[in-house]
């Protein structure tokens, strides 16, 4: 059966397809700029107006420097510590918190939830926080300050204990019978069945570890221990270049240091844009609209 | 005495799941409960030497300093204004997002629009303040092409009349994809016979959206904006602090960034204490709210 579309459903359809195009090219465009500009020749970018769709004299002197940089490459290092560790740790407790919750018939489980949930309305705070780790706990300058607070995001074990409840119960009772413990259970029989879930677990974490940068300046004040983005911070936002160009000439310092920024922007990215395609399939079920409610 | 005998019981047959749940408690209490706990210095004025016991009670001095300060007003209406915009923009943004998506014949198109829109949420605020700096700055594209047009260059970010809107604009930008990925699960769980049935009466596109695809998005909206409610009062305060400066203080500047400056930057603990718990409880509040006025308006609000 063929349906007949109206006239105003066809316009409808055709400026559909333009409004989702355009929306397409204003969230792409700014970074096909930034990755355009970071490979042109500084002193030719710097007199030029307006769009650019195409580097300008192909150069790679921004990347030269910034993969040279001793604040980046530690920056990196540190990065890539508090992520993988960071991740591991959050796995681990998430699924541990996410398995006892979904557990029925417990006595303590209505209290343990509603403990868990009322964290996610009232906090004590930026301050008692602070104070927390940094006075009570001395983390200060220690990457496990930018790790423990956060070990268990709450939206997220709920999201996961979902999960969890909706797979089918037969399946750990039999585990049981045959004597299977419940960490057994939780590694061997839960975690492997929820592996999509769990991938969208570890890109949310890690991803978030990746960006993190406020804690990093509230309690660290080694700079061999700044992570990524606080460096990022200081070149993007704060505006200095300078230790960057020690391999500059000065007469091309003013200039590179903005394709220093756009270089700096996509060594920074990259990672993610590599990790993020592959996952996207899983989004879905990290957002479950079922989650959100009970 | 059944009841504790019961409890034991409890606790004896699942010894296991209750160790299992030993360190999320921990964690829980560690990083949670004390903060919590911590938050009574908003009542003493808080010495780090003497600690939280022996720092002097000082009842709701810090608050009262809050509150007739100088810069109280000013700070809760930035607060407020920032949210409500971001709310009243942002809000509808997404669900409108989904809704366009959801009619896309082409499914390969949908899915490139789909993969494009949730790229930004995925970037660090640092990088998308960082691009964001550069492209409205004096000499930036967005000024080129206003120059192109023959308007006059603007430092936007000098200028506090143009704070909110660069603040609420870049973050409906980066959040309008991730926000519809859930409108777009909840679009997907509608039973088709639904649209067959109306097809069959005779409604055309449009009404289909009117009485069936909008009506099926409303439970969820109803959860997101309570949700959403009960966060009025801390507004993105990370972009805030990397984008404002001192000449915009007088739009860009909120409780949360003000918090900041006073606690980390003045070490002002227990005065920067006692406006995040006022800031919590307010949450706390419209959130309880935003959930009755729900229950009483459509029969279901968060619990």
């Amino acid at each position: 059966m063929t349906i007949k579309r109206s006239l105003s459903e066809h316009l409808f359809d055709a400026a559909n397809v333009i409004i989702m195009l355009i929306l397409v090219v204003l969230t792409l465009y700014p970074f096909y700029y930034v990755l355009m500009a970071s490979v042109s020749d500084a002193n030719l970018l710097v007199g030029h107006e307006g769009l650019l769709l195409w580097p300008k004299n192909l150069s790679m002197a921004a990347y030269d420097l910034v993969m040279k940089n001793p604040n980046i490459l530690t920056g990196y290092r540190n990065t890539i510590a508090v992520v993988t560790l960071g991740t591991t740790l959050n796995i681990f407790m998430t699924s541990l918190g996410a398995y006892v919750l979904s557990r029925k018939g417990l006595y303590w489980m209505k209290p343990l939830s509603v403990m868990i949930v009322l964290t996610m309305f009232f906090s004590g705070g930026l301050i008692p926080t602070y104070l927390l780790v940094n006075n009570t706990l001395h983390l200060g300058d220690s990457l496990f300050a930018l790790i423990l607070p956060g070990l268990i995001s709450t939206w997220n074990l709920i999201v996961m204990r979902t999960s969890f409840e909706a797979l089918p119960e037969a399946l750990m009772e039999s585990a049981r019978i045959d004597g299977a413990g419940e960490w057994r259970i939780l590694f061997k029989v839960v975690m492997p069945l929820s592996l999509p879930v769990i991938s969208v677990m570890i890109l949310f974490y890690g991803v978030s570890h990746w960006n993190a940068w406020f804690s990093a300046v509230i309690y660290l004040r080694d700079r061999e221990l700044f992570p990524l983005q606080v460096i990022l911070r200081e070149i993007l936002i704060q505006n200095s270049t300078d230790s960057m160009m020690t391999g500059a000439g000065s007469g091309d310092r003013e200039s590179i240091g903005e394709s220093i920024k756009y270089a700096t922007i996509i060594v920074a990215t990259l990672p993610i844009l590599v990790v993020y395609p592959f996952l996207q399939k899983y989004f879905v079920k990290g957002v479950m609209v079922g989650a959100v409610k009970e | 005495m059944k009841a504790a005998t019961a409890i034991r019981k409890d606790f004896a047959r699942h010894k296991s799941i209750y160790l299992m749940a030993a360190p999320v408690i921990l964690y829980y209490l560690i990083f949670h409960y004390t903060p919590i706990y911590g938050a009574i210095i908003a009542f003493k004025n808080f010495q780090p030497a003497q600690g939280i016991w022996g720092s002097k009670w000082v009842g709701f001095d810090q608050f009262d300093r809050f509150f007739h300060g100088y810069y109280f007003w000013r700070l809760l209406k930035n607060t407020l204004l920032i949210s409500l915009y971001s709310i009243l923009f942002g809000f509808p943004a997404p669900i409108l997002l989904a809704l366009l998506l959801n009619e896309l014949r082409m499914r390969w198109f949908k899915r490139v629009v789909q993969t494009v829109t949730y790229l930004p949420h995925f970037i660090s605020v640092i990088v998308i303040s960082g691009i964001l700096i550069d492209f409205i700055s004096r000499d930036g594209l967005l000024n080129d092409l206003f120059a192109f047009f023959g308007a006059d260059r603007v430092a936007f970010l000098a200028f506090p009349q143009y704070f909110r809107t660069i603040f609420v604009s870049s973050s409906i930008w980066q959040e309008v994809g991730w926000g519809s990925i859930i409108y777009l699960a909840a679009l997907s769980a509608i039973n088709p016979e639904l649209y067959e049935a109306a097809k069959i009466d005779g409604a055309g596109r449009f009404k289909q959206i009117r009485y069936i695809t909008i009506p099926s998005l409303v439970p969820i909206m109803a959860i997101l904006l309570i949700l959403r409610i009960g966060h009025v009062m801390e507004v993105g305060f990370e972009k805030i602090i990397l984008l404002y400066r001192p000449t915009t203080y007088e739009t860009a500047d909120v409780i949360a960034s003000y918090i900041y400056r006073e606690g980390l930057g003045g070490f002002n603990y227990s005065y920067s204490a006692a406006i995040g718990l006022f800031q919590s409880v307010v949450n706390l509040a419209l959130l309880y709210s935003a959930h009755r006025i729900s229950k009483r308006m459509n029969g279901s609000g968060l619990w």
